[in-house]
């Protein structure tokens, strides 16, 4: 009886947004008479950060405050069409929209305080804290607020902006695949150091470290709880999870959290992430988006890890306490692979 | 059928409804009541999203009946804050980005608040423990144990 | 933990931003942490009445009769729905965007397909008063022969799962019983391989298990019109497949959702918005139609179970040569979305990679089970696994560290991918070096210095091959599965338009809308730092201080001959350049 353990590792790359295109986004942002902006979607917010990304990607674009930027969504009556929160697409595609509709909203903001200061538009910049002025010369300048004002009860103009991204529709050849599938692709590479245990065949992941790329990161916090969530659903995709534990019989079907297994918090692995930043030609200031790919990774990279503890493949998911023992007794026994490295250089 | 006439304390206040028998106490807070903190996650008191206090002990209210609570002190997530001041788990969950979809949260904070009142300065393990009947299918875990020993200790923790 | 690594690609970027690259506090978070946070259930509707359907308790059978008389009976029940009572009684989820054909009732017809499948429908004043008058619904079935596996499914004589799709296979195409994908030659390279690794790999269907159910509620509104509180991750995807379903105009309905109890894939289906409207729509009264856990976990349906077989051509110095992938999604009784992800599944292969001989012959198969669905990773985590638990295997047997194998193969700038589009904006490799840094996994010098910005692109790796076709897996004729080459297709050949450039109306015609984003006063000094070309050197890794069993010598690889005057490749960088941000992250020269 004992603890073996061992280390594995995988790679991969993963398209950003719907594949083949196809797959349109739009938004509408106006403004209140005081210079708060109102950004009106359908895209969706469920729990991946759809509301807080369009936020900042807004407030960029228009130069205003985060706190001037309220995000709407989703009310069919008043958010624009949006494809939906699948496939890593609302960051790209819906934060292309957006810059699209600030960049517009932007553009009769400046046009208004231009009026008011009696400058030319294109002489104009704002510094991102609610204030306009003239480039090079911040003591002339007026405040959103009270540009916003001006446009509407004076000049009798909309600060508002409307915007769609689309990629148009590829077809794919059905001899060779051919196709246009996705403009933009994250990368990663995850480490997984795991224990096995030979008597009970039981697998503990000890640690994972990780290196994503991820374009542009909009906000540092949320990138992180994807990565981190979705590494503990990749673990638990690894060692746990299945409906059908004797697939393709459908019997002994788990219903409901009892019988499901997924990892608790007392079996969270200490994880650090690394991010680093490739921007995408054509992302919102080079964004990608982690939501999907986070858990890939982890799969292949336990996977590897126990063959590296213990000299068992496991091919079919997910890696049971069962199939580990099997392995081994097929082997004739515990078969570690070679040592991979020293202590992490972490924590 | 005859409905039957409960009433409790809901968050401080005074509350009443009629209810059939067999109605749950999560049933009762939702839909009678407007109180929608507590969620349904499963009926069976296998995820936590429903969890709520029964005179300050943490308790599944899709597996309580509403008449068992007739007369008792009833506190959801809902009450947590007092006015705009957030309780200290509150503002180390928002401090830990400790929810992404938020559904669990409620369920999460109630059952660490159940913790923190009977024990201020859990241990990791007990922090743990205390959460383990808790669901949450984004976070990993990590940032809701990390806000809960945050808050652990702080002075704003007041006895419920 | 978190680290930014804003070193490497920093000539890519310009950092001088204002919010975005800020870890901002999330707008909803104050919600969630008061309770305050509304989903679809938390909202509350006077005399809502409440849906149940009576399921399919086997996975193949004929419906003989059903009779809902006692259940109409029951007390407290308002109205009981059967098929006929559903206007449009057959969609499939992408005939919004016109692919597929419809194939799923929303209310079974006739026969079941699989254990779950919603026959009949109950609305009722409460939840347990539905429950109770399921019970007294009488079905009386006919089990027929069912399959569960996707590769009987796909053997002649096999139950017919979906006589839509009789041969248990969705068409693609309408030629092929698969989508192929078909780069370069593999069978010359498989034969001209030191090493040739095959192996099967299975995924797990798994639950999505969002702690929030799927569910909907919808009820008359002003004017005519039904407000719908929906969970659905694509709004207008489940307006658009409602509107259909129940057969009225799409500005009858009015969704509202956005906030969502976790989704993973698992709320795409739209699986209770168009009965609910149905139910509102036939009583006058708000339906509330909610899943309960044990309908989550059994009938919502799952990640897709793919079955994965790889063949790799391996050389001793650990080049991998060729690469052929055969695969099965388990689409369950009804197409879906799997559809979709075989598709994205082949622009995927051969993973992040440059294999100068690649192809696949991805299916999607009709079995008598729940239908599965998107998940995170949709078409990609499955393959991954498998691709990865191959990589690691081909490693040891080229005896190689896992890490240097990667880098060694992996992709870069400029490499031609097998759905004949070049790479750029690649970074696996940099990713293999942070991770093994951080890891203390140690990878030679050679290795630390490769890039994916050099080095790819170079002679045969920024082509596209001549190619060789077939005609394996005609429609209607299993007999050619096993078919040998047609054609061979000139080097350079491309037969699909690059996309033209997205459409991004509504900037053109804004009046002083500046050309670039905003930038901020005073600006922040930038670092430019200067980057040295490096050499696009051979790789070649350190030798491994563990030797692969020695096996069998095969003849070493010969390279295709080179095809005759190979036409240069069409500009095959997919010129999607958007909104290019030349002031903000532009590559600076």
């Amino acid at each position: 009886m004992a603890r073996h353990e061992g280390r594995g590792m995988a790679s991969v790359n993963y398209p950003i947004g719907m594949n083949l295109g196809g797959d349109p986004s739009q938004a509408l942002i106006h403004s209140n008479p005081d210079g708060k902006f109102t950004v009106a979607l359908s895209a969706i917010d469920l729990g991946q950060g759809m509301k807080q990304v369009s936020r900042q990607i807004a407030a960029e674009t228009l130069g205003v405050p985060v706190e001037d930027v309220y995000v709407d969504t989703a009310d069919s009556d008043t958010g624009p069409h949006d494809m939906g929160s699948f496939a890593s697409r609302g960051t790209h595609r819906m934060g292309n929209a957006i810059i699209v509709a600030a960049r517009e909203a932007r553009g009769v903001l400046l046009e208004a305080a231009a009026e008011e200061l009696e400058v030319d538009a294109g002489d104009l910049v704002t510094d991102g804290r609610g204030n306009i002025h003239v480039r090079g010369a911040p003591s002339r300048s007026i405040t959103v607020k009270a540009t916003a004002q001006a446009a509407q009860f004076k000049q009798g103009k909309t600060i508002a902006g409307r915007g769609i991204f689309l990629i148009p529709l590829s077809a794919v050849d059905a001899e060779t695949g051919e196709m246009n599938p996705n403009t933009a692709f994250a990368h990663a590479c995850l480490v997984a150091d795991v224990a096995v245990d030979d008597e009970t065949g039981e697998v503990e992941v000890l640690r994972m470290t990780s290196a994503y790329e991820l374009g542009r990161v909009i906000n540092p916090r949320m990138v992180e709880q994807q990565l981190v969530g979705g590494a503990w659903m990749g673990m638990s995709h690894a060692l746990y999870e299945t409906p059908e534990p004797y697939y393709p019989d459908t019997a002994h079907g788990p219903r409901d959290f009892s019988e499901y297994l997924m990892p608790g918090p007392g079996e969270i692995a200490p994880y650090h992430v690394t991010v680093l930043e490739r921007p995408a030609p054509d992302g919102p200031f080079g964004g990608k988006g982690p939501g999907e790919m986070c858990a890939n990774p982890v799969l292949p990279a336990i996977a590897n890890a126990v063959y590296n503890a213990v000299g068992v493949r496991v091919d079919e998911l997910p890696i049971t306490p069962e199939k580990i023992l099997r392995g081994l007794k097929a082997n004739g026994g515990v078969k570690p692979g070679p040592r991979r490295g020293g202590p992490v250089n972490w924590r | 059928m005859a409905k039957i006439p409960v009433q409790f304390r809901l968050n401080g206040t005074d509350r009443a409804a009629f209810v059939d028998a067999p109605e749950t106490l999560l049933n009762t807070l939702r839909r009678s009541m407007g109180d929608f903190a507590p969620k349904y996650g499963c009926g069976q008191g296998a995820c936590g999203v429903c969890t709520v206090l029964i005179d300050g002990e943490p308790h599944l209210s899709c597996l309580t009946l509403s008449v068992a609570c007739e007369g008792r002190q009833v506190e959801t997530a809902s009450g947590m804050a007092n006015g705009p001041e957030l309780h200290p788990l509150q503002a180390q969950f928002m401090e830990h980005f400790a929810a992404q979809c938020g559904f669990c949260t409620p369920g999460m904070l109630t059952a660490a608040r159940a913790l923190l009142d009977t024990n201020p300065n859990p241990t990791r393990d007990e922090v743990i423990e205390a959460i383990s009947g808790n669901i949450c299918r984004c976070t990993g875990y990590e940032p809701i144990v990390a806000a809960i020993l945050a808050a652990a200790g702080s002075p704003g923790l007041r006895r419920a | 933990m978190l680290e930014l690594r804003k070193d490497l690609f920093a000539d890519e970027r310009d950092d001088n931003l204002n919010v975005v690259g800020k870890g901002i506090q999330r707008q909803d978070m104050p919600g969630h942490v008061t309770g305050l946070t509304r989903y679809f259930d938390d909202h509350a509707f006077d005399g809502m009445l409440h849906l149940k359907v009576v399921r399919s308790p086997h996975a193949s059978a004929r419906i003989r009769s059903i009779d809902v008389s006692a259940a109409a009976r029951a007390p407290g029940v308002k109205r009981v729905l059967r098929a006929a009572d559903v206007p449009v009684n057959k969609n499939t989820l992408l005939s919004l965007i016109n692919f597929g054909k419809d194939d799923e009732p929303s209310l079974a017809v006739d026969k079941v397909h699989y254990v779950g499948e919603p026959v009949v429908a109950i609305i009722a004043e409460s939840e347990a008063q539905a429950l109770a008058a399921k019970k007294l619904v009488r079905i009386d079935y006919e089990p027929m022969p069912a399959v569960f596996d996707v590769e009987e499914a796909l053997k002649p004589g096999a139950p017919v799962v979906n006589e839509t799709y009789p041969a248990n296979y969705f068409e693609y195409h309408e030629r092929f019983d698969h989508q192929k994908l078909r780069f370069g030659d593999v069978e010359r390279a498989f034969a001209g391989a030191d090493m040739v690794l095959e192996h099967r790999y299975q995924m797990s269907p798994i639950e999505h298990a969002p702690t929030e159910t799927n569910g909907s509620i919808a009820a008359p509104e002003q004017n005519g019109r039904f407000v719908v509180h929906s969970c659905a991750q694509g709004l207008f995807f489940a307006l658009g497949t409602a509107a259909k379903i129940v057969a009225v105009e799409s500005n009858r309905l009015h969704f509202i959702g956005g906030t969502v109890g976790g989704g993973f894939g698992g709320k795409v289906d739209s699986l209770t918005e168009p009965l609910a409207v149905l139910g509102a729509m036939v009583t006058g009264r708000p339906v509330r139609f909610v899943l309960d856990r044990e309908e989550e976990m059994l009938y919502g349906s799952p990640r897709g179970a793919e079955r994965i077989y790889i063949k790799d051509a391996l050389m001793r110095d650990g080049r991998i040569v060729a690469r052929y992938i055969r695969s099965y999604f388990d689409a369950g009784a009804y197409t879906r979305l799997s559809s979709y992800a075989a598709i994205k599944c082949t622009a995927h292969l051969p993973g992040p990679y440059w294999i100068p001989n690649v192809a696949s012959d991805v299916h999607v198969a009709y079995t008598n089970r729940c239908p599965s669905t998107a998940m995170r990773g949709f078409g990609i985590t499955a393959v991954d696994f498998a691709l990865e638990v191959q990589m690691d295997r081909l490693a040891e047997a080229a005896g190689m560290d896992p890490m240097e194998f990667r880098i060694l193969n992996a992709y870069r700038d400029g490499d031609m991918k097998p759905h004949r589009r070049k790479a750029s904006n690649t970074a696996l490799i940099e990713c293999v070096q942070v991770a093994a840094g951080k890891a203390n996994w140690p990878i030679s010098e050679q290795g630390q210095r490769q890039s994916s910005l050099t080095g790819g692109g170079a002679g045969e790796r920024g082509q596209i091959p001549a190619t060789v076709l077939d005609a394996r897996g005609q429609i209607g004729r299993p007999e050619t599965r096993q078919s040998g080459p047609t054609q061979t297709l000139p080097a350079g050949t491309s037969r699909i338009a690059l996309s033209k450039q997205p459409v991004m109306e509504g900037a053109r015609d804004g009046r002083a809308a500046p050309t670039q984003v905003p930038r901020y006063e005073p600006a922040r000094p930038t670092t430019q730092p200067v980057t040295q070309p490096l050499a696009p050197a051979a790789y070649a890794p350190q030798p491994s201080p563990y030797q692969p069993v020695a096996g069998q010598q095969p003849p070493p690889y010969q390279p295709p001959p080179a095809p005759p005057s190979p036409a240069p490749a069409p500009a095959a960088q997919t010129q999607h350049g958007a909104v290019r941000f030349s002031s903000v992250f532009g590559r600076r020269r």
